[in-house]
């Protein structure tokens, strides 16, 4: 069977894409298969586990409940987005390597898309509401305490030393990091990845 | 799994989109926030030929607050809706039922219309449209109409929508004055579907005497349950073994089922503690709101 192709434009962490898919291609299977970006992992594929979750105009959103033709019209931020231009990893990013808050990784990238939104909203979250924030991504290996404790480091570094590496463009106007700029604290020695 | 092939449309305008629904006939589906459809689609528990995102299509967005009540447009995501401070003061139910929608990744997508539209009756969004009397705003080929909560849920996943019709709108009317409102449920984890919930709306005149009371149950009947408990209440003054006997008549009315979740026994038992939970809420809110001084209209119409 012939099915009608479309072509369509993605804006995915700030580099523009063409793929041409059928209407039916979800957003998750477009960003693995068309574009190569295999950090965002498919789980359950429907809306269940989380860890197809990327950012939609900064959002986080099930990318295998999109279809690809209907995010043409948004700025798509996939895990690949997350570090800085110069491979500093994100606050969240660290705040994972450091409080051990993944095992297979398998899960990660929808963790760390949720977090990193999360803790731009809410900058000082307590333990419960770390806990809540995450109610809605699966886990299989760690048992989230280290996720937990992962999401108040997150905050805690971003305190510290500012969103650095995180899209400035989509965080909204007077939130943190609004006031020292985006890359302005950088930590000096996050140069590499780990 | 993936989704079957479909035709893919996204119109503009709403003319083109309901004359795009039309042709497809029993065959289409109208896709906005995608996040009962696009499950169906992947679990092929769906196969329409026609998909019309609409998307794109101008003059659905936009929550109107004013004196009768909240209209919400077809594009209105549940997380805008629950964050509109003027829509929560209007009717505050909106937002104590919103917060029961799934989760927060979901509601960012999902839209509120959309929800009232898919008919699940664990939906809570459903529930709330029955409880204030709401309607929805339908176009079709035939023009414009405007259907009441009580006729538009018409079973599990069914609604009175004809082929080639869209749900432009709901509308949710302000509650009398007096008038406190909850909402109550338990689910396996925050964010699951819901064994059971009620809301339930509770008015008492200015000496503290109840003058209407009804709930709305999800997840105890093939559609929202909406029981008038007016005259179970009316005069008493909201006594909680007054308001106990009230949730046991309402539980009695439930219908549900038993599946892996939970058996059919548990659910009735659900549904009579959680309606007498709610009821209690809503009668502590309705007293908070004849003793203070009358909220003021928090804004008109766009």
């Amino acid at each position: 069977m012939t099915e009608e192709q479309h072509d369509i434009r993605l804006h995915v962490n700030g580099v523009r894409y063409s793929a041409r898919v059928p209407a039916r291609r979800l957003l998750s299977d477009c960003l693995r298969h068309d574009l190569g970006l295999t950090g965002t992992h498919v789980g359950c594929e429907h809306g269940v586990c989380g860890a197809c979750t990327v950012l939609v105009d900064g959002q986080p959103a099930r990318s295998c409940l999109m279809l690809a033709v209907s995010a043409a019209r948004h700025d798509i931020t996939t895990v690949e987005g997350l570090a800085a231009p110069d491979g500093t990893p994100h606050p969240v990013q660290r705040a994972f390597s450091e409080c051990h808050a993944l095992q297979c990784g398998f899960c990660t990238p929808g963790f760390l898309t949720l977090v990193a939104a999360y803790v731009r909203d809410n900058p000082d979250p307590g333990e419960d509401d770390a806990r809540e924030a995450v109610t809605g991504n699966l886990c299989r290996c760690t048992g989230y305490q280290n996720i937990v404790a992962a999401v108040l480091r997150t905050a805690e570094i971003t305190r510290e030393h500012g969103a650095s590496g995180a899209p400035e463009a989509r965080r909204p106007a007077g939130r943190a990091g609004a006031a020292d700029g985006p890359h302005s604290a950088a930590s000096p020695k996050e140069g590499g990845r780990p | 799994m993936k989704p079957p092939p479909f035709a893919y449309h996204a119109p503009t305008e709403l003319d083109e989109a309901v004359g795009l629904l039309a042709e497809a006939g029993e065959q289409g589906k109208v896709l906005a926030g995608g996040q009962s459809l696009i499950p169906l689609l992947n679990m092929r528990l769906a196969q329409p030929r026609v998909v019309v995102d609409i998307n794109g299509v101008a003059g659905l967005g936009g929550i109107g607050t004013g004196a009768d009540g909240v209209r919400v447009g077809a594009l209105v995501r549940h997380s805008q809706l629950e964050a509109d401070t003027a829509a929560a003061a209007a009717v505050p139910l909106l937002r104590q039922g919103l917060r029961l929608v799934a989760h927060p990744v979901i509601r960012n997508r999902g839209t509120t219309v959309g929800s009232i539209v898919h008919a699940d009756p664990a939906g809570e969004m459903p529930a709330v449209l029955a409880l204030l009397d709401g309607a929805v705003e339908l176009r079709g080929p035939a023009g414009a109409r405007t259907v009441p909560a009580a006729e538009f849920t018409t079973g599990p996943m069914e609604t009175a929508l004809a082929p080639g019709e869209i749900a432009v709108a709901a509308r949710f009317p302000r509650p009398a004055p007096g008038t406190g409102t909850a909402f109550v449920e338990i689910a396996r984890r925050h964010g699951d579907y819901a064994l059971c919930g009620a809301a339930a709306a509770l008015t008492l005149d200015p000496d503290g005497r109840v003058t209407a009371a009804r709930c709305c149950l999800v997840s105890a009947a093939p559609v929202p349950l909406l029981v008038d408990l007016t005259p179970r209440l009316s005069g008493t003054r909201a006594l909680p073994g007054e308001l106990d006997e009230a949730a046991a008549a309402a539980a009695e009315r439930s219908d549900p089922e038993d599946d892996i979740h939970a058996s059919a026994d548990y659910r009735r038992h659900l549904a009579r503690i959680l309606t007498g939970r709610a009821l209690a809420r809503a009668a502590a809110a309705a007293s908070a709101d004849t003793t203070a001084a009358p909220a003021a209209d928090t804004g008109a119409i766009r």
